[in-house]
């Protein structure tokens, strides 16, 4: 027993055998929802952003190495494994950002009931999808 | 008005060391979630000004970078930016982990190693922004 909540979760299951209970929300029975699903994308979003600023680090220190370095990284960043990987960073960024903000609206009060939280939910995911399209219009057309 | 905590209609039969535990930590949950909104609110434009970035260095060669970054409002922007980022993204790889590893060792190892790389990564980030901005 790690934790002394545990002490509160023993049961017995129909044979009678003393099992541990499990916590909730108990994932293999728990109807996946938008708010849990919106939820995970965010943490989900945040660890692989974290991943992508260890990348803009290298980045920077390619630039900061040498001009050789620094081509060798901008061949990468253009080369078609390099542009996938930037645009789902591109989208994790957006959406954690969209989301940050819901998040943020929330921490000040706002929002919180049930019609209110799937209607921003779903303007975050159309808000992030967009941005990443224009993004990258921009950058592959326009530029 | 809820009573104060003396007077509680139910009357526990516990300890206050026996109520106390497993009620939850008690140490500085508060300077983490404020840091955390801190860091996020600073982000907001931070990141929009990353991405802006990255248009205007699209193509670009090591030449075009030090013009960049020898811009004062760019160095300093993107000082801002590993700062900011870095330390919002160790606060939250902290809760992923202190919420997914249960064992106490495990858990401070984890929590170790990855404030080791945050803090070499971030280091390394800043350290060739100011290299580019000198």
């Amino acid at each position: 027993m790690q934790d002394v909540r545990e002490a509160l979760m023993q049961g017995r299951n129909s044979t009678g055998k003393l099992v541990q209970r499990p916590l909730s929300p108990h994932l293999q029975v728990y109807k996946p929802q938008i708010s849990s699903t919106l939820s995970i994308f965010h943490r989900i979003s945040g660890v692989a952003l974290a991943g992508g600023a260890v990348l803009l680090s290298l980045w920077l220190t390619a630039a900061a190495t040498s001009p050789h370095a620094f081509a060798l990284a901008q061949s990468l960043v253009d080369s078609i494994v390099g542009m996938l990987v930037l645009i789902g960073f591109t989208l994790a960024l957006f959406y954690h950002f969209c989301n940050g903000i819901r998040h943020l609206l929330w921490d000040v009060g706002y929002g919180f009931d049930l019609p209110t939280m799937h209607r921003t939910g779903a303007i975050v995911l159309a808000a992030s999808a967009g941005l990443t399209i224009v993004v990258w219009i921009i950058g592959l057309v326009v530029l | 008005m809820s009573a104060p905590r003396g007077d509680q209609a139910v009357k526990i039969m516990r300890s206050s060391l026996g109520q106390a535990r497993g009620m939850g930590s008690a140490k500085s949950g508060l300077g983490h979630w404020r840091a955390q909104r801190l860091t996020a609110m600073a982000l907001l434009p931070l990141s929009l000004y990353f991405v802006l970035s990255v248009f205007l260095l699209e193509g670009a060669d090591q030449a075009a970078m030090l013009r960049y970054m020898a811009e004062p409002w760019n160095g300093v922007l993107f000082i801002a930016l590993i700062l900011a980022l870095f330390y919002h993204l160790q606060l939250g790889l902290q809760v992923v982990i202190e919420d997914y590893i249960h064992s106490e060792g495990k858990r401070l190892a984890s929590l170790f190693a990855m404030r080791a790389g945050v803090a070499l990564f971030g280091l390394l980030g800043l350290l060739s922004v100011l290299k580019l901005t000198f």
